[in-house]
């Protein structure tokens, strides 16, 4: 691809003007999973501008965390909770998903079970997969419903986060209340927990803190804040790895669920798969990532989201 | 000339391996190699021949590329094409900058069922990943040869082979040749540390054991028109015994090693249960879905174990053992006392791949002229044990370990051919007869 065509592309899929799929109006409702009896709440988040990164007075700050900037974001609907385990799965069983569509390929079935006995039917939230895994869900959604879902981009997870707040926390700065809206190392047994069990934000979101941390579309850069773009920014990925992941996770001490806080995903998180080529689908050692779904209110064409799928999926197979 | 160099130093090793003489603790008098000039020219090269060319294989193979010493891979055999070339492509990728490293030409690239023989003389080590029904006659060749093996988990499908793999494993010995066996939890930190502290003691006698397998489903490979009989079970190989052993044997060996481990024992006799709950397809072959077995130790101790392949169920890969002042829980690496307080808790943090490190430590002996490892013995002997839990749940009998061992039953084809017919045939209705408790007997 030149680099015009990426210009042009980019601008389209995260606020263009073309829609695939018009859904006149702007409220929650629920996706069914096409074929299945498994459905997933949809959210409407606001277009709006915040702050995005924390102040150098918030405390357990990282240094990736800034500069704070003003950015701007377009309007979406986003999941009110992460993706499940029975999501997923039915895209992911053969024996489940009978009519997959032409030409797309599913996860191979993992050599362990990496849901590591946490629990699976009921709830609770799909994990393990690589970001790779994650977008192929969006194309087997869009190619199953025709509505172009993905992850969202690093600032809209973070102003769908904080819901209009500035604090660290959403609700605010207290960490003993964080209990009350996530799953972290202070009260989750070291082990996720069903989705929606707790209070949500402002907006409407569950488990946005801890819980499993979530996969974002952009590609992790140290110094990202100093360079963002004030309008929809996105760090488009030019490698198949890192990735920034948001929200910290049920392990995670209450510094690292603050809503500025990144997360670079790591290749260590799958050394230890015994097999070349190392699995696409799966990271061996990171049950604590899964993934939630955004819908952009202006839906890109469908040429526009086959160079999508070109561009972010196919062509970094393996993504981490 | 390199090759000629190493020709060289392969000469000089087997000299010395037959005059090398064993101190105390087990290793040899002097190293082979100077490590003055060690990793300073081609003559320190360690050759090996990778025999299975699966995802595994070529893990295993990038792992032994990956060590400090000079490995190069030199040969390759598999029984098809395509996974032949799959794997040489993935292997060179995943070597990730040592592509120098990766050296077959294809002339040390051999197809079929013998090329086994032609690939491991141009080695030095051998990494046998085949489906393990092929461990007994590979790994025999290997030793026969004069090499030093890491093979994978289990070394056998069946007693026969367990037979040929121990008496194998006292050649290995006599000949000084290291042995690893890719059951890896014994070489992972957070076992052995705990395993040390059970040692000493930590929860005193143990009383009993639990292991667990119990995941979702695996690969199933389709058959295709072309496909002879023989070929299509070599692809779809998990599913039929000669190949795979079933899933207690193939996988959950894992589990039950670290019970024989800990313990310091092998069980006497297996009783227990399975079958096939949902597994019921012809692509699923012969094996079963789930067994629960009772091992009992010579002293009465009892290893419940447990392993099975049910979606949507609840997963474990676990072994959890009960002495009488406390218990290990291996998966969560704590020990903990009978009012549940932790007594010990092992950092994750300090967690290795140990599928690295059996590696690193299998190259670093060898480079040093040192006898190490003989793991084939106790991998026959875990295989077993495992082996013996599926006899039992196929025929509801109990299996005493010993018995089995003799009974030398053999679940091989009587040739090795794509043209010929493989042990066991499907019927009319492209169903594979299974076992069926009460009914199958193996003693009279």
């Amino acid at each position: 691809m030149t680099k015009k065509t990426v210009a042009f592309l980019l601008p389209a899929l995260l606020t263009g003007a073309a829609f695939a799929q018009t859904k006149t109006e702007f409220t929650a409702y629920d996706q069914k999973v096409p074929g299945s009896e498994i459905s997933f709440k949809m959210v409407p988040i606001k277009a709006g501008e915040f702050m995005i990164g924390s102040p150098a007075s918030e405390k357990n700050r990282s240094a990736d965390e800034g500069p704070r900037k003003k950015v701007a974001v377009e309007a979406f609907w986003m999941g009110a909770t992460e993706v499940t385990f029975e999501a997923y799965d039915f895209y992911a069983d053969p024996d489940k998903e009978t009519n997959l569509p032409d030409g797309m390929t599913r996860p191979s079935p993992p050599y362990i079970d990496l849901t590591l006995g946490m629990g699976k039917a009921g709830g609770f939230p799909a994990n393990s997969m690589s970001q790779y895994g994650a977008l192929m869900y969006c194309k087997w959604l869009y190619k199953k419903t025709g509505v172009f879902y993905r992850l969202p981009t690093e600032a809209e997870w973070e102003y769908a986060c904080r819901a209009g707040s500035t604090t660290a926390y959403p609700y605010g700065e207290d960490t003993s209340k964080l209990s009350q809206y996530a799953w972290f190392a202070g009260n989750s047994e070291s082990k996720y927990h069903k989705v929606g069990e707790l209070k949500p934000n402002a907006w409407g979101l569950y488990d946005m803190l801890g819980n499993v941390a979530e996969w974002t579309l952009d590609q992790y850069d140290a110094d990202y804040l100093a360079k963002m773009d004030a309008k929809s920014p996105w760090n488009k990925p030019t490698a198949k790895n890192p990735r920034t992941i948001k929200g910290g996770h049920y392990a995670d001490p209450a510094g690292r669920l603050r809503s500025a806080a990144r997360l670079k995903s790591d290749m260590d998180w799958n050394r230890r798969d015994p097999q070349i080529p190392r699995s696409y689908w799966w990271n061996a050692d990171s049950p604590f990532i899964g993934f939630r779904l955004v819908r952009p209110v202006k839906q890109p064409s469908a040429e526009e989201v086959e160079k999508f799928f070109e561009e972010i999926v196919d062509q970094y197979k393996g993504s981490r | 000339m390199q090759n000629e160099k190493n020709e060289k130093f392969h000469e000089g090793r087997r000299d010395f391996m037959k005059q090398g003489t064993l101190l105390a603790g087990g290793m040899l008098a002097a190293p082979i190699l100077s490590h003055a000039n060690y990793f300073s020219g081609a003559a320190d090269v360690i050759k090996v021949a990778l025999i299975g060319c699966g995802g595994r294989g070529s893990g295993a193979a990038v792992q032994a590329l990956r060590t400090k010493q000079n490995v190069q891979l030199v040969a390759m055999a598999d029984a098809f094409r395509d996974r032949l070339d799959d794997a040489y492509k993935n292997i060179k990728e995943g070597v990730e900058g040592n592509e120098s490293r990766v050296n077959v030409p294809e002339s040390n690239k051999f197809v079929g069922f013998d090329g086994y023989k032609q690939a491991i003389a141009l080695a030095d080590v051998v990494i046998l990943t085949t489906p393990p029904g092929f461990r007994p006659i590979h790994f025999e060749e290997a030793i026969k040869q004069g090499k030093h093996v890491f093979m994978e988990k289990p070394v056998a499908t069946d007693p026969a082979g367990i037979a040929r793999v121990l008496a194998t494993a006292e050649q290995a010995k006599a000949k000084k040749l290291n042995v690893v066996v890719g059951l890896q939890r014994r070489y992972q930190n957070s076992y052995r540390e705990l395993f040390k502290r059970v040692q000493d003691g930590a929860i005193g006698d143990i009383l009993s054991m639990q292991v667990y397998w119990n995941q979702g489903a695996l690969w199933v490979k389709p058959r295709k028109p072309e496909y002879t009989e023989m070929e299509y079970q070599m692809r779809n190989w998990y599913y039929f015994n000669w190949l795979c052993g079933d899933h207690i044997v193939e996988q959950h060996i894992h589990n039950i090693d670290v019970g024989n481990w800990f313990k310091g024992a092998l069980p006497v006799s297996a009783v227990g249960m399975g079958g096939r709950s949902w597994r019921n397809g012809k692509e699923y072959g012969e094996i079963f879905d789930h067994h629960y077995v009772e091992y009992r130790y010579a002293d009465g101790v009892v290893m419940n174990s447990q392993c099975r392949h049910w979606k949507d169920s609840t997963s474990r890969v676990d072994e959890e053992l009960v002495g009488t002042k406390g218990r290990v829980m291996c998966d969560r690496a704590v020990i903990l006392d009978h009012k549940g307080n932790t007594i010990y808790k092992f950092d994750k943090k300090n967690e290795n791949n140990p599928y690295q490190t059996e590696h690193d430590e299998l190259f670093e002996a060898i480079a040093k002229g040192e006898y190490k490892f003989e793991d084939a013995k106790r991998g026959a002997e875990t295989t077993l044990s495992a082996i013996i839990g599926r006899m039992a749940t196929y025929s509801g009998q109990t299996i005493p370990w010993e018995k089995a061992l003799e009974s030398n039953i053999n679940l091989q084809p009587a040739k090795y051919a794509f043209d010929a017919p493989p042990p066991i045939i499907p019927g009319a209705d492209g169903l594979y007869s299974y076992a069926k408790p009460g009914t199958l007997k193996y003693f009279s």
